[in-house]
């Protein structure tokens, strides 16, 4: 077990530095890609097989012991985020080679996707707070690259908002870390744990909003979203994919296990954290009604998404944060589904624009089912996965007596629906009309092979998220059951 | 000292936030890299006085050394991103021949949509006259290459 926590982190690193070495001949970078992240997959999930049986392992690298060395820890929250994001990262990864365009002509696409999938990795693997830094910077900076790769005109004005914003969160998260520091004396999360008990009660407050803040720059929540609709639709599809469905999320995760492991229960800021929630539902939803173009929609509706996640965490009960545990693994593979259909549309039609094409259903009956079922999860209809997970947040909430969040969150789901409506009706409904006549095996069905499978493969990942939600909720639940006592965390940290 | 680095560090951020509010993207990136510069100062402030180094325990002549590491890893992280953006800002230049940032086009679309529907126009035509408005102010007011 200790042997395999470093490898989701260091495979991709290595894979990349090689994918740099054979750069000439793009069939060896490909074969390194797929090779590397199947591994991860593999591996991520032997392990969540094994905490889930064993509880929490932890490594220390370098052979320091816990409050010094570098920690890795695989809880079972780590587990679950880190299966879900490696087999998307491996789903996207077949669909971008499918798909030309960005994979085809630029050589640096293999290895900055490896570097992204490391530093997904070690956010979720990380036992230190530094390393947290680290390996978000990791994730960020590779994606900075991944949004600009090509360097047209929007992509270079839109990247320059993603890049300036995620370093002002870079800069807040240095000064939290700094400030901990002095009022600590550790990174170390487990320590931390321990000693954030011993600080007054003003600046332990204090340190939770400062972490709520920069984890809620990267997890775009209300007021600090403006930057995502902006930045994300214009990278090619597949990159848009793995940022709607996995950087958010990580912010998510870093959100849960920060406010989780540091916050001691009497003191934790459940009314702002669900008031932010419910803001960013509406608010996410209302930009996404306003759009005309099914990638600013969906990039939209990543965050009022979000809300749902956050509001999860704000109930602070073991219903609410195996929900919103649910809700994330559950928007990993629906996000990044729904925007790489957007990407097929874009391919078969020429256009993502909802004035601009139409008839996509009856042209590509297959791209019709494709949309279909996961637009139907994402709104919530039964009986698909994004109901499950709704469900559980709406009982959890009202267990709690939160009526006025689960209220919005029930008229949220109905906005959103009338703007997956909007989609079906603006691209997929209607009289045949294409921008850009396709040609070759596009024309016959929309896509390419490795397009269509790995967006396929999703759909029925998603489907199976619905049939097997029974136990995959008493999973979570066992997830949230462990976070909800640190003890547990802190003692396989620190023997 | 320790006065000396807190105040550094207070003017750093202070300049570096005013340099972000700029729409300049030079400036801007050198806000970055000020906010970057007094965030460091502060990771070397909470080591705490000299002779309380975090792990041996008593007193030393040694300062603590984990946070100058951890300071050394942030520079190094903001020294390559800032080059990455200075490069971008360079592509900028290079496309729009202006160090200013630009407007979202579909944001801009939004807004022409609801002047559209006061006026009686289509919406493509309330876009052409808003984003040509735009290129109007921004030549005005900027000497450099068009």
């Amino acid at each position: 077990m200790r042997v395999l926590l470093p490898l989701p982190v260091v495979l991709p690193l290595l894979g990349a530095g090689l994918s740099i070495a054979f750069g000439r001949w793009r069939w060896v970078q490909r074969a390194i890609g797929v090779i590397v992240l199947t591994a991860t997959s593999i591996i991520s999930l032997v392990m969540l097989v094994k905490v889930d049986q064993d509880g929490a392992a932890a490594a220390q690298v370098g052979g320091w012991q816990a409050p010094i060395g570098i920690t890795l820890v695989a809880d079972r929250l780590s587990a679950i985020m880190l299966s879900i994001a490696s087999i998307m990262l491996l789903a996207v990864l077949v669909y971008a080679m499918g798909q030309g365009g960005t994979e085809r002509h630029r050589v640096a696409f293999h290895p900055v996707y490896l570097v992204l999938s490391a530093g997904v990795a070690a956010s979720f693997l990380t036992g230190d707070l530094f390393n947290l830094f680290v390996a978000f910077e990791m994730m960020l900076t590779a994606s900075y690259v991944l949004i600009t790769l090509g360097g047209r005109r929007e992509q270079v004005r839109a990247g320059m908002t993603y890049v300036v914003i995620s370093l002002i969160a870079s800069a807040l998260f240095l000064t939290a870390l700094a400030l901990i520091y002095a009022a600590t004396g550790t990174v170390n999360m487990a320590d931390l744990a321990v000693k954030m008990g011993e600080l007054p009660e003003a600046v332990r407050l204090a340190f939770s909003l400062l972490l709520f803040m920069v984890f809620g720059i990267k997890a775009a929540v209300f007021p600090l979203f403006f930057w995502l609709p902006d930045s994300y639709p214009t990278a090619p599809s597949p990159v848009t994919a793995v940022f709607a469905g996995l950087l958010t999320k990580v912010g998510v995760y870093a959100i849960i296990r920060t406010q989780l492991l540091f916050i001691p229960p009497s003191d934790r800021p459940s009314g702002l954290i669900l008031t932010v929630a419910g803001l960013t539902m509406v608010v996410g939803v209302l930009g996404a009604i306003a759009q005309a173009d099914m990638k600013r929609i969906l990039s939209f509706h990543i965050i009022s998404q979000i809300g749902y996640m956050i509001m999860g965490l704000g109930l602070f009960t073991v219903a609410g944060i195996a929900a919103a545990i649910f809700y994330v693994a559950n928007q990993i593979v629906l996000k990044a589904t729904l925007l790489l259909v957007s990407g097929l549309v874009e391919e078969a039609a020429g256009s993502s624009g909802l004035g601009r094409i139409g008839g996509i259903a009856r042209r590509f009956p297959l791209l019709g089912w494709l949309f279909l079922l996961p637009a139907l999860s994402l709104a919530g209809v039964p009986p698909f996965s994004g109901f499950v997970a709704k469900l559980a947040l709406v009982e959890a909430g009202v267990s709690q007596g939160a009526w006025v969040v689960v209220a919005v969150s029930l008229f949220v789901s109905v906005l959103t629906l009338f703007s997956m409506t909007k989609i079906w009706g603006g691209a997929f409904w209607g009289k045949p009309e294409v921008v850009v006549e396709p040609s070759g095996v596009v024309a016959r069905w929309g896509g390419t092979a490795p397009m269509l499978g790995s967006t396929i493969a999703l759909v029925v990942l998603s489907l199976a998220i619905a049939v097997w939600a029974g136990p995959l909720y008493a999973l979570c639940e066992r997830a949230a059951v462990d976070l909800l006592d640190p003890s547990s965390y802190v003692s396989v940290v620190l023997p | 000292m320790s006065v000396v680095l807190a105040f550094s560090a207070a003017v750093l951020f202070g300049l570096g936030t005013w340099l972000l509010m700029q729409r300049s993207l030079s400036r801007l990136i050198i806000g970055l890299s000020l906010l970057g510069h007094g965030a460091n100062i502060l990771l070397l402030l909470a080591a705490g006085r000299r002779g309380r180094p975090a792990f041996s325990g008593g007193r030393s002549p040694l300062a603590d050394p984990l946070p100058q590491a951890l300071a050394l890893t942030a520079i190094v992280i903001t020294f390559g991103v800032v080059a990455f953006l200075l490069s971008l800002a360079w592509r900028s230049f290079e496309l729009t021949g202006d160090d200013l940032v630009e407007d979202d086009v579909e944001d801009r679309r939004i807004a022409a949509q609801r002047r559209a529907r006061g006026r009686e126009i289509s919406d493509e035509e309330a876009l052409r006259a808003e984003l040509s408005d735009e290129t109007r102010v921004s030549d005005d007011d900027d000497e450099g290459p068009a």
